[in-house]
């Protein structure tokens, strides 16, 4: 059944967070780590933001950047370091036969406009037309564009010619899971060699942060790492993009690709929770792909919310053995994009050999003493859903 | 004994279950006996004023009433009146069990217009009000509910919860062929082996003054709206835009070995699917066509089929100048010769654009004309476009022979996926 030609490899990847771009800058910053969350800008909220950006680096037109929000310039500079890092840029042949799957949300609302609107919604007399009329005046085409979530796919597919196939998934953590799920599994079954995945979201946008607020998952106040935030439970939003081009391993041999690591396995739970089913998913994934304790790194995408980040610490009270790093305390979270950013984290730890120190002071997260063997990914939503990918040396 | 796989080795996939809203009714029987006599669900817009747009009509569902109403509440409805008919119709599974995952086309989610302005009142500002207040009001707890409802994955978990669909259920959105990406989805899902069955759903109801705002500032609408059943004029030489619409549609996507070893009626076959992104612009096609010459040409060869084959084309058809150009161009460039004989029409000049839905609407639409072999009509074509010298089967509908069909949807962001259907395989 298992057919080696076919496994799943990562030969590329391409991230910007906080901690800054690509492989190194992300590697020195998860070993020397400090809180990077920015507590004043949206207090008291806060985000974990992206510090300038040379956006011409990645999309050299001033008029392809124009035509973009913050969130879609991330995104396809990102997909454009996955696109450098797997030697893929610029070759129209492959680009053109490469397949794309983006886990979004949606684009930044225009906050200025809003607030007017709504401002004098209030005082019209007659609010409908009113509305109506300041719509047509204050909206701006580009918005639209930058608000629909597939724009993205879209201007990948424009600036760097990614263009075989085009699919947006969203649905919140669990858009991530899937669109790596089912990449890898198009790739297993030859369905395609060769695909891009990943997301980007901007967390400095107010209108996003009021959605979460919504249901409380929002941190404030105090910057704590993932695990200490018991006692006010949230996320940090991140602006981040992270991408992968997954290749199976006789097109990756055929052209000579570099592979970081094998993706092996992802798996995902769904459906209504209930106290204790989050912990079970976990369990039963872990068990379901065979994983052994020792040697085993856990990189956790909990975002510090309640009940996932009490039911995952549970999960991983009973394997003692797993050493654990939540990238949320470094970067923040970032929701859609947040699988692939880690499964990158997980490829560059398997790549260096070791994992990066703790980041957390409540015991969750130990020192690794030994050998490196292959890493997890988990991605526990703030609201439903779970998955697990599993990564192996190539 | 009958072939249960394709010529390519892999399991072929059938339908066995449909079910389709729009503005022209709910139910495939009424749908059907309207499109078929060349009515226009499209009418004056009534849901919110509209007296200073330059838009004013569209295709919306107003028969299905909804509480609160906002786009994903409306959709998840419309989805929830498709499934169902599908699910009686295919009888597969059980009630609240459906034996595969759910593949669900959905228009991107908002916080709406009312919903702000509830955040506004209760953060007790009265004057200039900004993000800041809407933050603390969002603070207080009490729109909970909001988070749920406006989250980009609430529709699909609902739906995955009532109709007990496995695994985890995938939102997607390729803009206007987002129907079509679901059932592809679906298709590759089965190829695979991963799944018996898979339903496929797209829904869209997303007509409210913002939306329609947005369309409208990209040029993209008609503006004829009197009368509003003659304003989507596909093909036509007088053509202006496309008319925004609502509708749903949902199909249970069977491997042909499943369906036949449980006595269900084939109500046809998802024969192949092709794809292929556009890099020239965010709204408009890359002016040779090649993209969506190759994504037809796709789909064809992932059929095992040849252009000969294909008798019908159920058109993308917008009624915009620019698709509609483009789709005659790359209709005639695959098929040559063969395009004088092949008819296309447009469902939308009959239902408008369901947006998000259209792909999945469309597809139901074009495996009734397989299974009836009868062919709707592309309506209020009254002035012949000279550029465009296709059988757009004008005005009344036609009964013909169909073997193999088209299904074409194109979207902004560049977007193409073609998906062609056939007829139960002789046993």
């Amino acid at each position: 059944m298992a057919d080696a030609l076919r496994d799943v490899l990562i030969t590329g990847i391409g991230i910007i967070s906080c901690l800054g771009e690509g492989p190194e800058a992300h590697w020195r910053g998860l070993n020397e780590p400090s809180s990077t969350a920015d507590t004043k800008m949206f207090a008291p909220n806060m985000v974990h933001a992206l510090g300038r950006v040379d956006f011409d680096k990645q999309i050299p037109k001033k008029g392809d950047q124009r035509q973009m929000e913050p969130w879609q310039r991330i995104g396809t500079y990102a997909a454009g370091l996955a696109l450098d890092s797997a030697g893929a840029k610029g070759n129209a042949e492959l680009l053109g036969r490469m397949d794309m799957i983006v886990a979004a949300g949606g684009g930044e609302r225009d906050w200025v406009a809003d607030a007017a609107i709504l401002s004098g919604l209030a005082k019209a007399d007659n609010p409908d037309r009113f509305l109506n009329e300041r719509l047509m005046s204050d909206l701006r085409p580009t918005l639209f564009l930058a608000q629909l979530s597939n724009l993205l796919a879209g201007n990948i597919s424009i600036v760097h010619g990614v263009t075989g196939s085009s699919r947006t998934f969203m649905g919140e953590e669990l858009a991530g899971v899937d669109a790596t799920r089912i990449a890898s599994a198009r790739i297993t079954a030859g369905q395609s060699d060769i695909v891009l995945v990943g997301g980007a979201q901007n967390g400095e946008r107010k209108d996003l942060l009021m959605l979460y607020e919504f249901g409380g998952y929002c941190l404030k106040d105090e910057f704590h790492t993932v695990w200490d935030r018991r006692a006010a439970p949230g996320f940090a939003l991140a602006s981040l993009g992270a991408f992968m081009v997954l290749e199976s391993r006789e097109h990756s041999q055929r052209r000579q690709a570099s592979p970081l690591a094998r993706l092996s396995a992802v798996a995902v739970q769904s459906g209504t929770r209930h106290p204790g089913s989050i912990e079970a998913s976990l369990e039963r994934m872990w068990t379901e792909l065979s994983i052994p304790d020792a040697g085993t790194a856990v990189i956790s995408g909990a975002p510090g919310t309640e009940p996932a980040a009490a039911e995952e610490r549970a999960f991983l009270a009973r394997h003692p053995d797993v050493a654990v790093r939540a990238t949320g305390s470094h970067f923040g979270h970032s929701v859609e994009p947040q699988f692939t950013m880690n499964i990158a984290v997980a490829a560059l730890a398997l790549n260096y050999g070791k994992l990066f120190p703790p980041f957390d002071a409540t015991g969750v997260e130990q020192p690794m003493t030994g050998v490196l063997a292959r890493a997890v990914v988990t991605g526990v939503s703030h609201w439903r859903g779970e998955g697990l990918a599993l990564l192996e040396p190539v | 004994m009958a072939q249960l796989r394709d010529k390519s080795g892999r399991p072929i996939v059938v339908v066995t279950g449909m079910g389709v809203v729009t503005s022209l009714g709910a139910g495939k029987t009424d749908n059907w006996a309207k499109l078929t006599a060349g009515k226009s669900g499209i009418r004056a817009i009534t849901r919110f004023p509209t007296e200073n747009f330059k838009t004013r009509v569209a295709g919306t569902v107003d028969f299905v009433p909804v509480e609160p109403m906002s786009a994903p509440a409306l959709a998840e409805r419309l989805a929830e009146l498709a499934i169902e008919e599908a699910l009686a119709e295919s009888a597969i599974g059980s009630r609240g069990s459906f034996p595969g995952p759910l593949f669900l086309a959905v228009a991107p989610i908002e916080i709406e217009w009312p919903q702000r302005q509830e955040l506004a009142q209760a953060s007790g500002t009265n004057a200039d009000v900004n993000y800041d207040d809407l933050l603390r009001a969002a603070a207080t707890g009490r729109f909970r509910h909001f988070h749920e409802r406006f989250l980009f994955g609430s529709v699909g978990y609902d739906l995955a919860e009532k109709f007990g669909t496995r695994g985890s259920p995938i939102s997607l959105s390729t803009a206007c062929a987002s129907g079509a990406s679901a059932i592809q989805l679906g298709l590759e899902a089965i190829r695979r082996g991963e799944t018996d069955a898979a339903l496929c759903v797209a829904t869209d109801g997303s007509i409210n003054s913002e939306s329609l705002v947005r369309f409208s500032l990209l040029s993209a609408l008609s503006t004829q709206n009197d009368p509003p059943e003659c304003a989507s004029k596909p093909f036509s030489k007088n053509r202006d835009g496309f008319v925004m619409a609502e509708g749903a549609g949902a199909l249970v996507l069977e491997s042909y070995e499943n369906a036949r070893a449980r006595g269900a009626a084939i109500l046809g076959v998802v024969e192949g699917c092709g794809e292929l992104a556009d890099s020239f612009h965010r709204t408009r096609s890359s002016p040779d066509g090649k993209p969506i010459i190759g994504c037809l040409h796709n789909a064809i060869a992932d059929a095992g089929l040849e252009p000969l084959d294909i008798d019908y084309i159920n058109a993308h058809g917008t009624g915009t100048p620019e698709n509609d150009k483009m789709e005659c161009l790359a209709v005639t460039a695959v098929l040559g010769d063969h395009a004088k004989a092949v008819a296309i029409s447009s469902n939308k000049s009959m239902i408008g654009h369901t947006l998000s839905a259209a792909g999945a609407v469309e597809a139901i639409f074009t495996l009734l004309t397989l299974d009836r072999q009868r062919i709707p009509p592309t309506i209020n074509y009254a002035v012949p476009d000279p550029t465009i010298p296709l059988d757009v089967v004008p005005n009344v509908a036609r009964d013909a022979k169909v073997r193999h069909a088209v299904s074409n949807s194109f979207g902004f962001g560049g977007q193409n996926v073609s998906l062609v259907m056939g007829r139960e395989p002789a046993a």
